[in-house]
């Protein structure tokens, strides 16, 4: 990807131990979560992720397009991953490739374990991913925008949905790699948490580690998805709370 | 469908209050809804723009790559401007190939930037024949709450205003540099209420308007380009009014694309 002519491979880590953008190996890039971000979406958000900027929308629960979709038991989660041709840095063709279409099919599998989908027979619950700028691990980005979205437009869940990749790098295991170290790491393994049943249903992962290497990879994973769990839980308190009224009883 | 009947009245009550001089937003009819420009706003792009204008969002995008010159303009770079109308900016797209209403996005956005001759197109030229810069327009809509047209022109010149040649990354020049833009064209869309027209649509205003007619204009006092849509018509003075409010506010929004600020 990126690099356009031969070019030595970066020195991923340094003797300390830290990351070339001088993270330690368990830290999180910034991630900022904005609830509510769209005005036309049922609901929505954005999130600013280290270099990742991506927006989710979701509609629904609706009708159900193309028809022959329809469930009569229970509502369609369907998804919509995208990422803007300039996104990344050899500009991409706009549209769903089949990467976007592995995407989008592995997020709405997600969604479909923890949506309370049978409540709503009959309908279409939509999810549209939209990635306006790429830095590594953008489907962990979207999905927690999406997630924040579902949340936003009151769909009942289990529970929201954090993820994050991890992956090796210099032989060592990392949490949220960003571009250089997907590039030109060992491995990378997105996942996403059910927090409240410790269950991942999002798993993938390319590359090569040991048994020890993964075992170790998702504990961190985990761990690290809990802190995003907090920040999309900080993100939604801060749209839904009402500020205090003067004078008024506590 | 209880949500046409909602429509229906609301497209009623827009009409009503238009036949007042009123619009559902308290605006004037010559009024535009706030309009910011943040340039710079996609660090993978050479140039990009993220454009307000009140509830919509649009973002653009430019990518420069090095290309081959048409048989037919062998000393020219070349230009192409899309537009996305994703699915996510409104509930009434879906996925799936570009609805006419894209399409004809794209095709005014494209034809404002061309004919006003905005890229020096010769500029981008490295090697006659052989060599040139193909320039991509991305035009991404995020928030489709009315007037794509005027916010996706705004947001398309705004980037290419405020774009970098990635030249030393392709090994063309020694250095990068600004690329020039000699003109700076701006859409301003009006549509008819009953007998009033009013500037910058919003989409509820969109649904009940009775003809659609966008007026681009540059900084050197031409028309550079125009497209009448919706069904609706348009009087020779109605159009020869709305050219001159357009330059009004043509004017105004130029400062904005500029300045990529408030």
């Amino acid at each position: 990807m990126g690099s356009v002519g031969a070019k030595d491979v970066p020195v991923l880590l340094s003797p300390e131990g830290l990351r070339i953008d001088g993270r330690k190996l368990d830290e999180l890039r910034p991630i900022h979560i904005e609830a509510g971000a769209l005005h036309q979406a049922d609901g929505s958000a954005f999130v600013e992720w280290g270099a990742n900027k991506v927006m989710a929308a979701v509609y629904g629960p609706r009708e159900v397009h193309p028809r022959h979709l329809q469930q009569n038991n229970k509502a369609v989660i369907q998804c919509r991953y995208n990422m803007a041709a300039f996104a990344v840095d050899e500009r991409k063709r706009p549209g769903l490739d089949r990467r976007s279409q592995e995407i989008s099919k592995v997020i709405a599998e997600a969604f479909e374990s923890v949506v309370f989908a049978e409540e709503y027979p009959r309908t279409s619950i939509d999810i549209y991913i939209e990635v306006l700028q790429a830095n590594a691990g953008t489907r962990c980005a979207g999905l927690v925008a999406a997630s924040v979205a579902l949340a936003d437009a009151g769909i009942p869940m289990v529970d929201l949905l954090p993820a994050v990749a991890v992956g090796k790098i210099g032989g060592a295991i990392a949490l949220d790699l960003k571009k250089e170290e997907d590039n030109y790491g060992e491995a990378d393994l997105p996942m996403a948490l059910v927090p409240q049943s410790g269950r991942l249903v999002l798993l993938q992962m390319e590359g090569h580690m040991t048994e020890d290497e993964l075992a170790q990879s998702l504990d961190l994973g985990v761990t690290g998805c809990r802190a995003i769990y907090e920040k999309m839980k900080l993100a939604l308190r801060e749209r839904y709370s009402v500020a205090p009224v003067p004078g008024g009883s506590a | 469908m209880s949500g046409e009947v909602a429509a229906e009245i609301r497209t009623t009550h827009i009409l009503d209050l238009a036949a007042e001089g009123k619009r559902l937003d308290g605006r004037g009819v010559d009024e535009y809804r706030k309009v910011t420009v943040e340039t710079g706003y996609v660090a993978s792009a050479d140039g990009s723009a993220l454009v307000h204008l009140g509830d919509t969002t649009v973002l653009a995008g430019i990518k420069l790559e090095p290309g081959k010159p048409f048989p037919d303009t062998p000393n020219a770079g070349v230009l192409t401007t899309n537009a996305e109308l994703i699915p996510l900016s409104n509930p009434t797209f879906e996925p799936g190939p570009p609805q006419p209403g894209a399409i004809e996005v794209s095709r005014v956005v494209d034809r404002a930037i061309r004919a006003a001759e905005t890229i020096d197109l010769t500029r981008l030229c490295v090697t006659p024949e052989e060599k040139c810069w193909t320039c991509f327009t991305d035009v991404h809509v995020l928030d489709h709450s009315g007037n794509l047209i005027d916010a996706s022109l705004l947001a398309a010149v705004s980037a290419l205003a405020h774009t970098t040649v990635p030249a030393k990354r392709f090994g063309i020049a020694e250095a990068d540099y600004a690329l020039d833009v000699q003109h700076l064209p701006i859409e301003c869309t009006f549509v008819r209420l009953g007998d009033v027209i009013v500037v910058d649509p919003t989409f509820d205003e969109e649904q009940a308007a009775q003809g659609r007619l966008t007026v681009a204009t540059d900084e050197t006092g031409r028309v550079v380009a125009m497209q009448k849509g919706l069904v609706g018509a348009f009087s020779p003075d109605d159009v020869k009014a709305i050219t001159r409010r357009a330059f009004v506010h043509g004017e105004r929004l130029r400062q904005v694309a500029k300045g990529g600020g408030p």
